[in-house]
């Protein structure tokens, strides 16, 4: 069994004529807590769409545990245990929280259980509830519940299909400071059993919560280290700076 | 529906029903629960699943058509054809018929055929993420190409005239009042199964499934589901369904032609589920029923206007109403809460709204 | 010689169904909407040309063209501003609303012109036509092509050239960035529905050249044209015209090759589609974008 868990080489992806990614590599090792950033543009949720089979790359390859999972339908790369959470949360109002975590627990079911009403809630669905801290709202439809809870209930969806890989396009976007924090102590939790892949702008929130950050930029990866050396590198100040000045 | 509701709607249909109505009455109501054992099918593959079918008539015609030809043969007799065989001056009995003269035959194809369209067309069309607006239209179009196809064959399928003049079916005469009321049982019987078949259906986890993949089908495709297969089965259930009611309509009706089934007769299937709300499996039932009676009274008193009634049903459900019957509770109590204390937004529920998961 | 026969009624055919998708390409490409109504536009328009007659006598046809559209155009005005505006992001829904607009029209055109079909005259100078060695093709027939491409050319011109085109053309490709852009998406919506509208009724005129006029004239070709659409890809005007006259030969073909044939020309027609939209579940041509519904 070798060390890395996902394998992009030479990823390149093409929007009629424009270059969202370029010969990019990309190594996510077994345990790993990621981060990814770069800025607006950059190509962050295109490399996680690509890798979840949303979008088709040009070239190149995502292997997944060894399997290649480039131009598998995305039921499918999901089934071999990769997930992912979106920029705008999407969960099913009309159900009930338990519902929605029953739902994505769902896929292993075998047809009979899938027929039948749900009673009871299983320990996978109990035990994600619990993580998430949405206990008290099991039985009320997710349409009422605030942001920070959708993305929640998000990354419980997530936990509880019990994936190998979690991507996480930018979950604490929108959040309140205190929700920031709550998200940041979830991603700990969830990180200590499963390889997780984070993407996120706010420096703060990685000081706090990351390790290794990989930045990207204009589609190709730019440099990668612990958060003080991506900091310290030049190209990178000259990144962000350089847009905020453009901004400004 | 509760329980007490169920027991009530059966009491009516099975004792009540057969004992006050007329013998012409009671076949008319007989062909009321054909139309609304196809609401049922509809409510589960519109109003669970949102998939607009307005080929719905395609799946009805296919399993009227395969009772009638059993029925046709089984009036000629053995060895002899179909009347309308001989007036359009065919000679000997067509390969495609001749299986029909099995009973058993007849009962499997009478649900087979509308499932293997239904799956066909649903795996080619949902895999490839053609859906809403394309769908109803494409289902549509098979209506309209069956339809024409049917009318073509003369000789296969009767044309234009169909197949008529059925005066048996499985040993009852359907000349026959006690038969008839008989007839009448069996057809309730059915409506009631499928009721509560598709009700199980709804109320399980598929069901939910199938709600999850109508209001974000992208999402669900991200929990590990595959919507396309989903969504076909709950089509097929539909389809088998029509087909069903197919079945039953010819020994009711006694006839069976393309203007039954066609694009018109399609969306009619619809309109009723419409009116009663398609979120709603009573509402759809009893909005069929509704939708029904109401056309033969306009066709009897006032057969100009009917045309008029059935297209402002149509807007007027849609403008005001667009959950039916069974879903104005609901907008009312919707319409009351916007002017209490805010509340997160949430879309109503007849809406199909546009979904974008990623920006 | 029997192939080029059935080319050349193919195309005729294609041309009939173009003129009457062309309108839905606007109203369904760019608005979503599908109006089942649009084959009672169509049938408007014919009976412009039948109420014209007495009038323009055996020029009706040339008569009605501006008259149907201005027609047939305000009845789809009409219709957006009362009803479908409520719509936009309903498009089940607006189906069924339309289907019983038609229904209503349908009826409406029975009480005012008699259920029996009516026939409008043929101007003299469209009896005949051109014999290519052998092969006879009716003027009635070169007439309808030349409309159809008249009507494509223009619409071209319309959308690249003119500012109020250039709009249309922007709300369809992303409605949310024109909106913020400053373009009155409302005003466009009004003007699409009348121009798209229109176009029906052009449709519904050059339909009395091949055949009489009935209430449910329209409701004929509507299925046909909206295959067309979807086919050609939403809101793409090479991809109707590609598709139209792609199934109007092949129509025409499976008609001449199977027996009986056009009883099966619409299952093979349906079936092609469906073949088709495995390859290119969008339609020949497809406007990119990056929403996932
Ligand atoms: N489907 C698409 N069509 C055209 N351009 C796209 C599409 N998806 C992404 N892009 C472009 O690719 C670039 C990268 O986008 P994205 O991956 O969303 O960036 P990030 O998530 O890093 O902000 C952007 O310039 C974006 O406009
Ligand atoms: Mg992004």
């Amino acid at each position: 069994m070798s060390e890395a868990l996902l394998e992009v080489r030479g990823l390149n992806v093409v929007f009629s004529g424009f270059h969202a990614l370029t010969d990019l590599d990309f190594t996510l090792r077994r345990g790993e807590l990621r981060f990814l950033i770069g800025p607006n543009g950059a190509g962050k949720t295109t490399l996680i769409d690509v890798i979840t089979g949303l979008t088709r790359p040009a070239s190149g390859s995502v292997r997944f545990d060894g399997r290649e999972l480039v131009g598998r339908r995305e039921h499918r790369i999901v089934r071999a245990g990769v997930g992912r959470t979106f920029q705008t949360s999407v969960v099913f109002e009309e159900l009930s929280v338990v519902d929605n975590l029953d739902l994505a627990a769902g896929f292993r079911r075998p047809l009979p259980a899938l027929l039948r009403r749900r009673r009871g809630v299983s320990d996978a669905v109990a035990a994600a509830l619990d993580t998430i801290g949405l206990g008290d709202l099991a039985d009320r439809p997710a349409g009422v519940l605030s942001h920070g809870q959708r993305q929640w209930l998000e990354i419980g969806m997530l936990v509880v299909q019990r994936p190998r890989l979690l991507l996480l396009d930018e979950p604490v976007a929108g959040m309140s400071r205190d929700e920031r924090d709550r998200t940041g102590e979830l991603l700990r939790t969830v990180a200590r059993d499963h390889t997780v892949l984070v993407v996120e702008h706010d420096m703060d929130f990685l000081r706090r919560f990351a390790s290794t950050v990989t930045v990207l930029h204009e589609g190709r990866l730019l440099c990668q280290g612990t958060v003080a050396q991506v900091q310290a590198d030049p190209r990178v100040q000259e990144v962000y700076l350089g847009r905020a000045k453009e901004a400004a | 529906m509760a329980p007490a509701g169920l027991a009530v709607s059966a009491v009516l249909l099975l004792v009540v029903a057969p004992l006050v109505l007329s013998p012409f009455r009671l076949d008319l109501l007989a062909k009321y629960l054909c139309y609304a054992i196809v609401a049922v099918g509809i409510a589960l593959a519109w109003g669970r699943g949102g998939m607009l079918t307005l080929g719905q008539g395609v799946f009805f015609g296919l399993g009227g058509y395969a009772m009638g030809m059993h029925l046709k043969l089984a009036e000629a007799g053995p060895g002899k054809l179909p009347d309308f065989m001989s007036w359009s001056g065919v000679e000997s009995l067509p390969l495609l018929w001749k299986p029909f003269a099995n009973p058993v035959f007849t009962l499997v194809m009478v649900v087979l055929l509308p499932v293997v369209v239904a799956v066909l067309l649903g795996s080619l069309v949902f895999r490839q993420r053609v859906r809403g607006a394309y769908f109803a239209v494409l289902s549509q179009a098979l209506a309209a190409a069956f339809v024409i196809l049917l009318v073509g064959q003369q000789g296969l399928t009767g044309g234009t005239n169909g197949l008529t003049n059925i005066q048996h079916f499985f040993g009852l005469d359907l000349y026959d009042d006690a038969d008839r009321r008989l007839l009448y049982l069996i057809v309730a019987l059915v409506l009631g199964l499928a009721y509560l078949g598709v009700r199980q259906l709804a109320a399980s986890r598929y069901g939910q499934l199938l709600v999850a993949i109508r209001d974000g089908e992208d999402r669900v495709r991200f929990l590990g589901y595959d919507p396309a297969l989903v969504k076909t089965v709950a089509f097929a259930v539909s389809a088998a369904l029509a087909g069903v009611a197919g079945a039953l309509f010819v020994p009711v009706v006694g006839l069976l032609t393309p203007a039954n089934l066609g694009v018109v007769a399609s969306l009619e299937l619809l309109i009723g589920v419409a009116i009663g709300g398609r979120y709603s499996l009573a509402g759809a039932v009893g909005g069929a029923l509704l939708f029904n009676y109401a056309k033969t009274v306009f066709s009897e008193e006032l057969p100009d206007s009917w045309l008029y009634v059935q297209g402002a049903l149509f807007v007027v459900v849609m403008v005001w109403a667009p959950r039916g019957i069974a879903g104005l509770a609901g907008q009312l109590r919707d319409r009351w809460a916007r002017r209490g204390p805010l509340r997160p937004v949430s879309y109503p529920a007849g809406a199909d709204r546009p979904q974008e998961v990623s920006t | 010689m029997g192939a080029l026969n059935q080319l050349v009624i193919g195309a005729s055919i294609g041309a009939v169904l173009l003129l009457a998708a062309l309108g839905l390409t606007f109203t369904f490409g760019q608005m979503g909407v599908i109006n089942m109504a649009h084959g009672e536009f169509i049938m408007a328009g014919a009976y412009t040309a039948y109420v014209l007659q007495p009038l323009a006598g055996g020029q009706a046809v040339l008569a009605a063209l501006p008259v149907a559209f201005v027609v047939a155009g305000l009845l789809g005005l009409v219709l957006e501003r009362v009803l479908i505006r409520r719509f936009y992001g309903r498009p089940l829904d607006t189906l069924l609303l339309t289907f019983g607009v038609s229904l209503i029209l349908q009826q409406l055109a029975r009480d005012i012109f008699g259920a029996p079909n009516v026939q409008v005259r043929a101007p003299g100078w469209l009896t005949g036509g051109v014999d290519l060695g052998g092969l006879r093709i009716p003027y009635n027939r070169i007439f309808i092509l030349v409309l159809a491409v008249g009507c494509v050319v223009g619409i071209s011109w319309y959308l690249a050239r003119l500012k109020q085109g250039r709009r249309m053309r922007a709300v369809m490709q992303n409605r949310q960035l024109a909106a913020v852009s400053g373009v009155a998406t409302e005003r466009v919506d009004q003007l699409t529905f009348f121009v798209g509208s229109g176009l029906a009724g052009l449709a519904g005129v050059a339909l009395t050249l091949i055949g009489p006029v009935g209430p449910t004239l329209g409701s004929a070709y509507i299925v046909d044209a909206f295959l067309v659409v979807v086919a050609g890809g939403l809101g793409q005007l090479r991809g109707a015209v590609i598709a139209a006259f792609t199934l109007g030969v092949l129509n025409s073909f499976v008609e001449f090759w199977t027996a009986n044939g056009a009883s099966f020309a619409k299952v093979v027609v349906f079936a092609v589609v469906i073949g088709f939209l495995q390859v290119r579940p969008q339609g020949m041509f497809v406007l990119r974008s990056r929403a996932l519904s």
